[in-house]
């Protein structure tokens, strides 16, 4: 969820081709995907046992080694190596951790999973992620019922479901089961540049009427008002969309697209929602947006040619390198479209994600859950904020923590917030209609389409799987 | 010595054959039988008849990606070898006859190395280059070098222009090599048939088309297969340059970006076999097409 960005794929096989030149039978995209096959044949390891007691309250064998894997994105992998390892050593010092990191985590595991010799515990995070529901479906993921039931590592009298913040737990849940966590929670909103709207004594906005006054006078200064990344990340800007549209119809508006509904897309607030983004699109945005990448896009925002930017409270972390001094990220919730909407200005789009799941075929799936146990004890979870500046589903582990204006602001909008919160799962549901929505998104912001087109477009494509 | 031949045959061919069995025609054996399962890429694998080809035949993106190939596939060929051969014709014999010896233009020799030069590159390097030299605002190389006031040129972001922005990448990086074969080619041909031909009062333009072409059409046949396999293989440029990977809305989408991302990105290994399958088929009928078309007698020197 953190990075989106795109690895590109070194292309070795022109290098085979050419040398090669056997000529006819080069098509070799077609022999690539032999190379991830061999599943199906059940291979069942001695999996690692102890004697369970009240520090070890998932049976972990203190003896046996572990091995984790880290999407090495805009999370870094400092907060495993420096926070989360310590503190499971502490605890059986004896237990070996080995760590390995990828960007490419999807490249890397599944090959190993259809060997029948997975990681025990995997961050299953960034742009080569695999699908979370077909590793499930394929039995591949450990039930993690016992660690949430299991009492936290540091919040005394609590057992580590009682810790996380509402809907966390509800995020990995797949047929009832929890069977993936959950662990960064990620607010969304319109970030900005405190200091140039202070310098310009520009007023944040509330409604859509102040944000249009707004982004005219922002325009009247030569800044892009709004602007969304095309050509990879369109998906920030969906998400604003739908923002938009559960605020004005409720949480229930985006239940209804998760659930698949028939007509979730063609519904009046998404419709109402989408129409009042084209329009920003149209006027306050530059069709050029359409064709740059995220980091390009963000770099002009710490540039201050763009001031409004759709995102995820990753943005801080991701820009800490190219973020100038006097740069203040900090962010405020989507306007009120209607007069009439159902939630108020303070609802925000704020989620737990950011997956780590055990493997139920690796060597060690109860060190693998102990694992997780530790990343969410209340100590390990404040070091995790420190170092990424992202907050985490543990209840109350950023309180007093001083770390940089854009975490605060977004650790106020959470309070602001209250229970008015809630998310979306069904891109990761349907992932090409991910795609699909993308596409759509960029039509209706920089190519002239319409709300009823997007909608209807979106509508099609959901009906279709 | 008959009694060793076959033990020295056999010899030779034993690793290269392995390879190939093990890597090529053992992954296109298990690519076939893959598409007519629904497996996703992990776990367990039932069949499903032809589902996925049905599902492939009503999927638009499917048709519009294979547009997109022939497209490239007349295009590029077309394109790259008229230059191969007009440069390669300059090279080595448009500087005209003089003493005794046909000559290329002045500075050819440099010409030769700077044609040569993107070959040197990887593709995936060439595909990053690019992206920057057709960024759509002013930091991008083409658009930074319009006057002030002009509207920034979308390329990439543009539906019109996107695949023929990738044309013009793919045709400057494989002119080069293509330029060097022909020169090749044209090295072999005896110049007293060039002298004669001077002699009866050919100018350059009768010297390319009735004697350089006539000579060069085998190695012109090769050039336009390799350069078919390469339309049908576009996967790294358009993967690292395209917008929305495959877009604007589909606009550049190619089948071997269709197959990757269905098998990695869509958990469809099934689906994305079945478009290995109709990649596969459409090569073959493409080489088997070229060689027949371009069948001619060949000219014996």
């Amino acid at each position: 969820m953190t990075d989106v960005f795109t690895k590109p794929e070194l292309d070795r096989r022109t290098l085979l081709r050419r040398a090669a030149a056997v000529g006819l039978l080069a098509t070799p995209a077609v022999g690539m995907l032999s190379a991830c096959v061999g599943g199906g044949e059940e291979k069942t390891q001695d999996q690692a046992e102890g004697a369970k007691s009240d520090t070890n309250p998932l049976g972990v064998d203190p003896k046996a080694p572990l091995e984790i894997i880290i999407f090495n994105g805009g999370l870094g992998t400092k907060y495993a190596t420096d926070v989360d390892i310590p503190s499971y050593n502490k605890l059986f010092p004896e237990s070996k951790v080995a760590f390995s990191e990828t960007t490419e985590i999807g490249k890397v595991v599944q090959p190993r999973i259809n060997a029948g010799t997975p990681p025990d515990m995997v961050n299953n995070a960034g742009a080569g992620l695999m699908d979370m529901a077909a590793i499930v479906k394929a039995g591949q993921a450990q039930d993690l019922t016992d660690m949430f039931n299991a009492p936290s590592v540091d919040i005394a009298g609590k057992t580590v479901k009682d810790t996380l913040v509402p809907g966390a737990y509800e995020q990995g849940l797949f047929d009832g089961k929890p069977m993936v966590l959950n662990y960064a929670f990620t607010v969304y909103g319109l970030w900005y540049n405190a200091a140039l709207f202070k310098k310009n004594n520009w007023t944040l906005p509330k409604t859509w009427a102040e944000f249009t006054t707004l982004l005219d006078q922002i325009k009247a200064k030569g800044i892009t008002p709004f602007a969304y990344a095309g050509a990879n990340a369109a998906y920030y800007q969906y998400l604003a969309i739908l923002t938009s549209a559960a605020k004005i119809g409720g949480a229930e508006v985006l239940k209804a697209i998760d659930e698949n509904a028939d007509g979730a897309w063609t519904a009046e607030p998404v419709k109402q929602a989408a129409a009042a983004w084209a329009e920003i699109g149209a006027k306050y945005s530059d069709k050029k947006f359409s064709g740059l990448r995220h980091t390009e896009v963000q770099l002009q925002q710490n540039q201050d040619r763009v001031a409004f930017y759709p995102c995820g409270s990753w943005l801080e972390n991701e820009q800490a390198k190219d973020t100038p001094a006097g740069f203040e990220y900090a962010v405020i919730p989507m306007p009120s479209i209607t007069g009439a909407d159902k939630l108020p200005q303070t609802a925000i789009y704020a989620a737990a994600g950011e997956m780590y799941y055990v493997s139920s075929k690796g060597k060690n799936p109860r060190g693998g859950m102990e694992f997780l146990r530790h990343m969410l004890s209340k100590e390990a979870a404040a070091g995790f904020t420190k170092l990424t500046k992202v907050l985490t589903v543990v209840q109350g582990a950023a309180d007093g923590l001083t770390v940089s204006p854009g975490l605060s602001s977004g650790n106020e909008l959470v309070k602001a917030a209250g229970k008015d919160y809630f998310g979306y799962r069904w891109p990761e549901l349907y992932k090409k209609l991910d795609t699909e929505c993308q596409a759509a998104t960029n039509e209706l912001m920089f190519n002239g389409g319409t709300a009823d087109k997007f909608c209807d477009r979106m509508q099609k494509a959901a009906s279709a799987i | 010595m008959r009694h060793g031949k076959y033990p020295f045959i056999i010899g030779f061919l034993a690793v290269p054959v392995t390879l190939y069995v093990t890597f090529v025609v053992a992954a296109y054996v298990q690519t076939f039988q893959l598409a007519f399962t629904d497996w996703s890429g992990l776990g367990p694998i039932s069949y499903v008849g032809f589902d996925n080809f049905v599902e492939l035949w009503n999927d638009e993106l499917f048709w519009r990606s294979v547009q997109h190939n022939l497209f490239l596939l007349l295009a590029l060929p077309i394109i790259t070898i008229a230059i191969a051969l007009v440069f390669a014709f300059l090279l080595n014999v448009g500087g005209g006859h003089r003493g005794g010896t046909t000559k290329g233009v002045w500075g050819s020799k440099v010409y030769r190395i700077i044609f040569f030069f993107p070959q040197l590159l990887a593709l995936a390097i060439v595909a990053v280059i690019f992206g920057r030299v057709y960024s759509p605002d002013d930091s991008g190389l083409i658009n930074g070098l319009l006057p002030a006031g002009w509207d920034p040129i979308l390329f990439l972001a543009d539906k019109q222009l996107a695949m023929l922005c990738i044309l013009a990448v793919l045709v400057w990086q494989s002119v080069g090599f293509y330029v060097v074969l022909f020169s090749a080619g044209m090295g072999s041909v005896p110049t007293e048939i060039y002298e004669a031909a001077a002699l009866d009062g050919a100018n350059r333009v009768t010297l390319f088309f009735r004697i350089t072409i006539p000579l060069l059409w085998s190695t012109i046949q090769v050039a336009w297969v390799y350069l078919g396999i390469a339309a049908f293989d576009v996967f790294a440029l358009v993967n690292i340059m395209s917008v929305e990977r495959g877009g604007p809305d589909g606009a550049t989408s190619v089948l071997s970006l269709m197959i990757y991302r269905n098998a990695f990105e869509f958990s469809q290994a099934g689906y994305a076999s079945a478009l290995g399958v109709s990649l596969f088929i459409l090569t073959l009928a493409f080489a088997a097409l070229t060689l027949r078309v371009t069948r001619r007698d060949a000219v014996e020197l």
